[in-house]
């Protein structure tokens, strides 16, 4: 990760990115940060949190007080529009009050700028950061530094983590499939890039799945990615045999200026996901992708709307999840 | 005190049909707070035999003591399998307390729609009441020190334990 660090510019040296940061001294989830670290228990009691709030959409009145009276600051320093409409919704739906601030990166070109925007907004009574963040470490950065009511939730930074989206991930894999542990799970595409894969491949591995699987080119893994407790497949054919999940990212398009692929069209010839490369699945294999999908990049249109996918629930489901971690960290935080 | 739990359960089924007989109400339904009066709701419901399947509530997510102790590591989904709007419905608990758990539940209720009445019905009432919120029907009422609760455990069977929290005081 430190590699990742390297490109950090609107934030000073971030350090390490321990993941003790986000419990407090009782041992409470105060920020959520990053998936590495989380005890599993952690991760099932916010999935089964989450199944409550899903249930919620029964309800005439959408809507519970949980959060009533707080403030929830929607920071994001990159584009974004279901991670931060889905925030606002879960936000609105616990009843506290959300500020949405889209921030471009040129306006903050030193570190001062960002601890004074931080400053600044906390001296609202702000007692939730949502951060999204093009630099790994971002969302550290700011729970190193926000006052000791204030907590930080990471929306995604740089390559380094997208926690909420793996935990919709999770919770949407447990809504089809009860038992990680007999579990084939397939990542494909832009990996080295990709802290959704990142974030994925933790909770998978906390939540002790079957086997978990990569399928990339070569270019488009991170080094030592083996270390990370997955099996890697250059060849998307044997890499599919059999899986009961496949999860397709995004292709950065962005990154094809840098000579990392040849064109968007041979990545699809190699890699995208075909309904006849999905034969090669398990039959009852679901396909998921964090959006927004590049048709005919990294999925077929057949395959993204077809009977098999689950990519709407995702963002359903990324409501509820996102609810139940936004009033877990929050609660209790004021003491009797 | 708990050979007689099944007798407390059929004199509150007959009170709540003598109840519902006098008021003339049509189709009730009968929603349970969790855990200890789902339990008690729906042996009631079996000695009903209401048409309707029993609701169930888990009122966590609208607690008054939220912010002070966060949220409750086990929450249940809520589930009210019928629409609310213009029913009567008889809401059920083990243990009427405080009454705050009753407010939450009806708050939860609210969000459900608009009920045409709300009778509350309790398995066991106590002194301590801290909203204005009281029981139409209630299996047995106890006096208990302040420091002493009584809590139901169950399903099978079902009894009413009281447990000293002593240093509480």
């Amino acid at each position: 990760m430190s590699e990742a660090l390297s490109s950090t510019r609107a934030i000073p040296a971030a350090g390490p990115l321990p993941s003790s940061l986000q419990f407090n001294e009782e041992g409470r989830l105060r920020h959520l940060l990053t998936i590495e670290g989380l005890p599993q228990t952690l991760i099932t009691e916010i999935l089964d949190t989450a199944e409550s709030f899903a249930s919620m959409n029964a309800q005439a009145v959408k809507k519970v007080p949980l959060l009533r009276g707080k403030t929830v600051v929607n920071l994001f320093f990159e584009a974004s529009t279901r991670t931060r409409t889905t925030f606002e919704l879960a936000a609105k739906r616990l009843s506290a009050d959300v500020l949405n601030m889209n921030i471009s990166t040129s306006a903050t070109t030193k570190g001062e700028s960002l601890l004074d925007t931080l400053r600044n907004l906390e001296a609202m009574y702000v007692d939730m950061f949502v951060v999204r963040h093009e630099s790994s470490g971002a969302a550290h950065f700011f729970a190193r530094h926000v006052a000791p009511h204030v907590s930080v939730l990471n929306a995604g930074d740089g390559r380094h983590a997208h926690p909420t989206q793996a935990l919709l991930d999770m919770f949407t894999i447990r809504r089809h499939k009860q038992d990680f542990t007999r579990l084939r799970v397939a990542i494909v595409g832009d990996i080295l890039h990709s802290r959704v894969a990142r974030s994925q491949i933790h909770a998978l591995n906390i939540l002790n799945t079957g086997e978990i699987r990569v399928i990339a080119p070569q270019s488009l893994l991170p080094a030592q990615v083996e270390s990370l407790g997955v099996h890697v497949y250059n060849d998307i054919r044997q890499g599919l045999k059999d899986v009961d999940v496949i999860i397709m990212l995004r292709l950065q398009r962005e990154r094809m200026e840098s000579g990392l692929l040849p064109s968007e069209h041979e990545f699809f010839q190699l890699y995208g996901l075909t309904q006849e490369r999905l034969a090669l699945a398990h039959p009852d294999c679901i396909v998921m992708h964090p959006g927004p999908a590049n048709r005919g990049v990294e999925i077929d249109s057949r395959v993204a709307d077809g009977p098999r996918s689950v990519i709407l629930e995702q963002v359903t489901y990324g409501i509820a999840v996102r609810m139940a971690v936004m009033s877990m960290i929050m609660g209790g935080s004021v003491t009797p | 005190m708990n050979e007689d739990i099944q007798a407390l359960l059929d004199a509150m089924a007959e009170a709540l049909k003598q109840r519902l007989d006098a008021r003339g109400t049509p189709d009730p339904v009968m929603v349970g707070i969790h855990t200890g009066g789902v339990w008690v709701a729906e042996a009631l419901h079996r000695r009903l035999a209401l048409g309707q399947p029993l609701g169930q509530l888990d009122i966590s997510f609208y607690r008054d003591d939220f912010s002070r102790i966060g949220m409750h590591p086990q929450v249940k989904p809520s589930n009210l399998p019928f629409s609310v709007d213009d029913r009567h419905i008889i809401l059920v608990d083990d243990v009427l307390f405080t009454g705050r758990t009753i407010r939450a539940a009806l708050n939860e209720i609210f969000d459900f729609g608009r009920p045409a009445s709300v009778t509350l019905a309790v398995l066991v009432e106590r002194d301590g009441r801290e909203l204005p919120i009281e029981a139409q029907v209630v299996g047995k009422h106890l006096s208990l020190r302040p420091d002493q609760q009584v809590k139901l455990r169950g399903p099978d069977p079902l009894r009413l334990e009281i447990v000293s929290t002593g240093g509480d005081q």
